[in-house]
């Protein structure tokens, strides 16, 4: 047990930095996630995860494997086109969520271009899924700041966030706070995504934010429940993932996100909260 | 008579199509108005102008000294996510938002306001349940309540009545007829006419722009409904820049 279990962590550092990384990840990327599914924004975390990716793209064109550039250009990248999809969405008759797919899908494109035409297929890989058995202190750092910005500014926000998510109507009509609100948590959102890309890659950090969220959504009627329970299934699946991965040969990042994965897949079947089979388990009507 | 509303010249609308045209006229503080007109006539914009949702395309609204906190808002209740996961009690309690704030917390005696808020409309043991399991009646029951902790001097009510049954409509018409008694000013927009006709002393029809504004059995005379609904049915999406001048 104690081999299986407890031995990669105690003898290898690059397991206890990746298990570090995803922790921090996991505790900032929980009540982010919630929020993003409570207000449907499910495709715009996907959309913002993409568009950092030419961005850091072009700070490793420029700077080579450089923390700080690809941090900045994904930063850059992530909320120049928060700003676009926005605009685009105001401004002309198109649906949002086909603006965004059409931002994601050139985000991806072009990132993917500017990577292979300066760097290797190793480097590619790399950014679409992470190295998180390779983190230096520099990005542990960089992760666990960011957690701590996201916690802080959440908590100053928390309050117009929710109300704009139930009743924006309501909201605008005793409140300026709203729209600085949303897009404080679209910064944040960019944020949280950017300490991701570097564990898990542009294409799986969406992950950690959504997947342990709709999990929460399975097992808590209320929303400090449901970031309790996405949390713990975020930290879960990073120790899980990884023990996967460092036994079988998996690779870190979608063993991750596939661990997450089975905790929805149990959590849809079996969830207290209109889990399939819970809820169709034949029991007595109640009293009126 | 001292005036608590003032539209001068108002026109509301959403980039550039306006929906309310050049509206004039005064509430009056302490008034009880109905606001009717056909669906599309601007009703509920006219509301989100009030509030300060909605800008003006022109014209202005002078709110003569109230501030922002002295009003408050009813959205239609369409407008309210109602799969979000909270419940009747912290619902209630953001009408004390202007007490809390960002940060602050709920002492006893604002716990206790929301209490009786939700005892007054016949609520009390629902305070735990979601929002998402209730039925439209006692919702709008809910926002009732969270109606009564903001204390506003101005109450504008979005549809209050749409879509809950007789027996809730009147409890809730009880509250409003009171706050109405302590001075409050109310707009409502209405859709059931006998109940205008019955119970609001004073009305405004509108189909993008007034066309009645006065004693309620005056304002609804068969003839100005007629031309409320022609009104509203000749809306042209194409239509060129508006002539009347600018202030």
């Amino acid at each position: 047990m104690y081999d299986l279990l407890i031995a990669p962590f105690v003898e290898f550092e690059f397991m206890r930095r990746a298990l570090a990384g995803t922790l921090a990840l996991a505790i900032g990327a929980g009540p982010i996630g919630v929020v993003l599914m409570l207000r449907r924004m499910s495709l715009v975390g996907d959309t913002m995860a993409h568009a950092i990716l030419p961005g850091a793209a072009l700070g490793f064109m420029v700077a080579g494997l450089d923390l700080f550039a690809m941090t900045l250009g994904g930063l850059a990248a992530g909320l120049a086109v928060a700003l676009l999809a926005g605009l685009v969405a105001r401004l002309t008759e198109l649906k949002e969520d086909a603006s965004l797919a059409a931002f994601f899908l050139a985000s991806l494109a072009l990132g993917v271009t500017i990577v292979s035409m300066r760097g290797s297929n190793v480097d590619l890989l790399n950014f679409l899924f992470g190295s998180v058995l390779a983190l230096d202190d520099a990005t542990l750092i960089l992760i666990a700041a960011i957690t701590t910005v996201a916690l802080a500014v959440l908590a100053v926000i928390w309050r117009p966030l929710l109300m704009d998510s139930v009743d924006p109507g309501f909201l605008r009509s005793v409140s300026r706070a709203g729209a600085p609100a949303h897009i404080a948590f679209l910064a944040l959102l960019v944020l949280i995504l950017v300490g991701g890309f570097h564990a898990l890659g542009t294409l799986l950090s969406v992950g950690i934010l959504i997947v342990p969220a709709t999990v929460g959504r399975f097992w808590a009627r209320d929303v400090n429940g449901m970031i309790a329970v996405a949390i713990v299934t975020g930290m879960l699946s990073g120790v899980v993932g990884l023990l996967v991965s460092f036994h079988t040969g998996a690779p870190s990042g979608p063993a991750i996100i596939l661990v997450a994965a089975a905790a929805y897949g149990l959590s849809v079947l079996f969830g207290p909260v209109g889990g399939l089979i819970t809820g169709r388990i034949p029991r007595r009507h109640l009293e009126a | 008579m001292i005036p608590q509303l003032v539209f001068h010249d108002l026109t509301l609308g959403y980039e550039r199509h306006p929906a309310i045209h050049h509206l004039d006229g005064t509430v009056e503080r302490g008034a009880l108005l109905a606001v009717v007109g056909p669906n599309g006539a601007g009703k509920s914009t006219l509301f989100k102008g009030i509030v300060g949702i909605v800008p003006p395309l022109a014209g202005r609204i002078d709110r003569c000294g109230l501030d922002r906190r002295d009003v408050a808002y009813l959205p239609q209740i369409a407008e309210i996510d109602r799969s979000f996961p909270i419940d009747v009690y912290d619902l209630v309690a953001m009408g004390l938002w202007r007490q809390t704030g960002l940060f602050g917390g709920l002492g006893r005696p604002a716990r206790e306001r929301v209490h009786h808020a939700i005892a007054a409309v016949g609520l009390t043991g629902f305070e735990q349940r979601p929002i998402g399991k209730l039925s439209g009646g006692q919702l709008q029951r809910v926002l009732f309540a969270r109606l009564m902790l903001q204390d506003a001097r101005l109450i504008v009510l979005d549809e209050p009545f749409n879509g809950i049954d007789t027996r809730t409509a009147a409890d809730l018409f009880g509250l409003v007829r009171r706050w109405h008694g302590e001075g409050r000013t109310i707009l409502a927009a209405l859709h059931d006419l006998d109940m205008v006709r019955t119970s609001f002393p004073e009305a405004l029809l509108i189909a993008r722009e007034a066309v009645a504004w006065g004693p309620a059995a005056e304002v609804l005379a068969a003839a100005n409904l007629e031309k409320a609904r022609r009104m509203c049915e000749a809306f042209d999406e194409d239509a060129a820049e508006c002539r009347v001048a600018a202030e």
